[in-house]
């Protein structure tokens, strides 16, 4: 049979964000598949620079409107670390409260999307509605639905009263009840067992060759969870369990996700009972000193890794954001690969893509995988050399 | 392995046909809003210094603080003592379509001049209601 391409996306009506697969198809089973980014790139980064700390903590907070709590807390560990500023127990506990509500809110609404995917729309409408509940007490603790703002440098912006408190977990009996239900429907129901079963399979060698992440990467049987492997804020005084699958396909996903939504549950729960007294916030002086931090964070789609340089002033110097779906996107051409033309959406939307999340200027290069430290000499020796060998002479050109 | 069941969700949506429906109203229907919601910014002039701590900490340059079109006059001098300087008035000028509502300005006010508002209905049919001037 002859084989034929087409381009999916960058606008399509299977994909909600854009982002352009490459697919060659063998009558209705895909040959090969290919990924292409960069069609939403806003440069949130050279932004940043230009902004002060606490400007940033708001547009890093838009990276993602679903993660937005994920980046700022990430981001503002970097900065606390360069400032050495250490923050309240209170404010840390707060911080992992809204972090497990949106992780809440981010997997239900996941669980949706898929369902939609697969046509089982009652699914989609029932998760939806009860992902209001989550909603209302992201609303109850930050103010608003989806930017919760809840960060400032040094601390948090709202307190936990105890009648939210007794609100909170007034809703979390019921979310606890429903994502229940939820996960024998997700797991009985033959609707989704026949879409989601020894689709997209991703093999645990290949899911750590390609750095999968997150629940896509715990579905293939790798248990990796920052939480677990590098606790921060006030994770290592929690008791949860790490949730993984070894079905490696689109099913085992599903199971993951609805599974850690009743962790999260539990977790919320046990920071509610914690909530030790004090204060939610300290000072921390505007200029923030010279010096970089790295951080690890588990976003609702997994590992997400935030650098920042300080120079001194109250603008960063560099601010890098590594969002989870970029480590995930490398996966997604295996999964497809070897599949129908139909699953095609289904397979895309497992990995919970973010596409304003993940596009940044990312360079690639084989050989920085042998050095394992370049130097800025180096990387502009390699610079000039690459465009050289097409035919551009920037070895004239010095720097200021 | 599980077992499977077709039609797993059929007696829950049978028992929704007897809920009541799980949307509202709106318009029609006010919509209920948490204490801590942060809509429009609300401006009082006599608590403005005029620092311009806002302005500073703004991130999308969506406020503004300018001098009054009208000043009031200085108080008149007491004698024996240096003539005081006029207290300044100033405005505040808020552009609702750069606004991201983070009221990260309501927080940096040293005077509780700014404060954040349960208005959130702020779409409009000309582009110029969207710079309001509070006077």
């Amino acid at each position: 049979m002859s084989k034929i391409s087409i381009p999916l996306g960058p606008q399509h009506p299977g994909l909600k964000e854009p982002i352009n697969f490459g697919l060659v198809l063998e009558g209705e089973q895909i040959d090969k598949a290919t990924v292409n980014l960069g069609y939403n790139h806003r440069g949130v980064e050279k932004a940043a620079e230009e902004r002060t700390y606490i400007q940033d903590i708001y547009l890093i907070e838009r990276v993602c409107g679903i993660c937005s709590h994920s980046h700022v807390t990430c981001y503002i560990t970097c900065v606390e670390e360069i400032a050495k500023a250490e923050i309240p127990e209170r404010a840390k506990a707060i911080r992992v409260l809204v972090g497990e509500l949106e992780r809440i809110h981010s997997h239900l609404l996941w669980l949706g999307i898929a369902a939609y995917e697969i046509g089982f729309d009652t699914l989609f409408m029932y998760v939806w509605r009860d992902r209001e509940h989550v909603l209302d007490c992201l609303e109850l603790v930050g103010g608003n639905r989806v930017h919760y703002s809840i960060n400032t440098l040094g601390g948090v912006r709202r307190d936990i009263t105890p009648e939210i408190k007794a609100e909170l977990l007034k809703r979390i009996d019921i979310l606890e009840a429903r994502t229940k239900y939820y996960t024998t429907l997700a797991t009985e129901e033959t609707t989704v067992l026949a879409r989601t079963q020894n689709v997209g399979v991703l093999p645990k060698d290949l899911g750590i060759r390609l750095g999968a992440c997150g629940p896509t990467a715990r579905a293939s049987g790798i248990a990796r969870d920052v939480r677990k492997d590098e606790p921060y804020l006030i994770y290592d005084k929690l008791d949860f369990k790490l949730i993984t699958a070894d079905t490696c396909d689109v099913f085992g996903r599903v199971v993951v996700r609805v599974l850690e939504t009743v962790e999260s549950c539990r977790i919320i729960r046990q920071v509610l009972n914690y909530l030790p007294e004090g204060p939610i916030s300290i000072k921390v002086p505007w200029k923030i000193p010279e010096g970089e931090a790295v951080n690890r964070y588990e976003a609702p789609r997994g590992e997400d890794i935030h650098y920042v340089k300080g120079n001194g002033t109250d603008k960063p110097e560099r601010v890098k954001v590594r969002a989870p779906t970029l480590a995930n996107y490398h996966a997604v051409p295996h999964m497809l690969e070897g599949g129908w033309l139909a699953d095609v959406p289904l397979v895309i939307a497992a990995i919970d893509p973010c596409m304003s999340c993940s596009d940044r200027a990312l360079v690639t290069d084989r050989a920085a995988a042998r050095s394992a430290v370049w130097s800025w000499e180096e990387m502009r020796r390699n610079g000039i050399e690459f465009y050289k060998r097409r035919g551009v002479d920037f070895s004239k050109v010095t720097l200021k | 392995m599980k077992k499977k069941i077709p039609g797993r969700a059929l007696g829950e949506a049978v028992r929704q046909l007897f809920k009541k429906p799980a949307t509202s109203a709106y318009p029609f229907e006010k919509a209920k809003l948490q204490p801590k919601f942060r809509g429009r910014i609300a401006f009082e002039q006599e608590k403005c210094i005029g620092c311009k701590m806002c302005v500073r900490v703004c991130p999308a340059k969506a406020i503004e603080i300018v001098l009054s079109a009208d000043q009031p006059a200085a108080p008149a001098p007491v004698e024996g003592q240096a003539p005081a300087p006029a207290k300044k008035k100033f405005d505040c000028v808020i552009h609702l379509d750069r606004c991201v509502y983070c009221a990260q300005c309501v927080e940096v006010c040293p005077k509780k001049a700014l404060a954040s508002t349960d208005d959130f209905e702020l779409a409009q049919l000309d582009r110029k209601a969207l710079r309001r001037h509070y006077k």
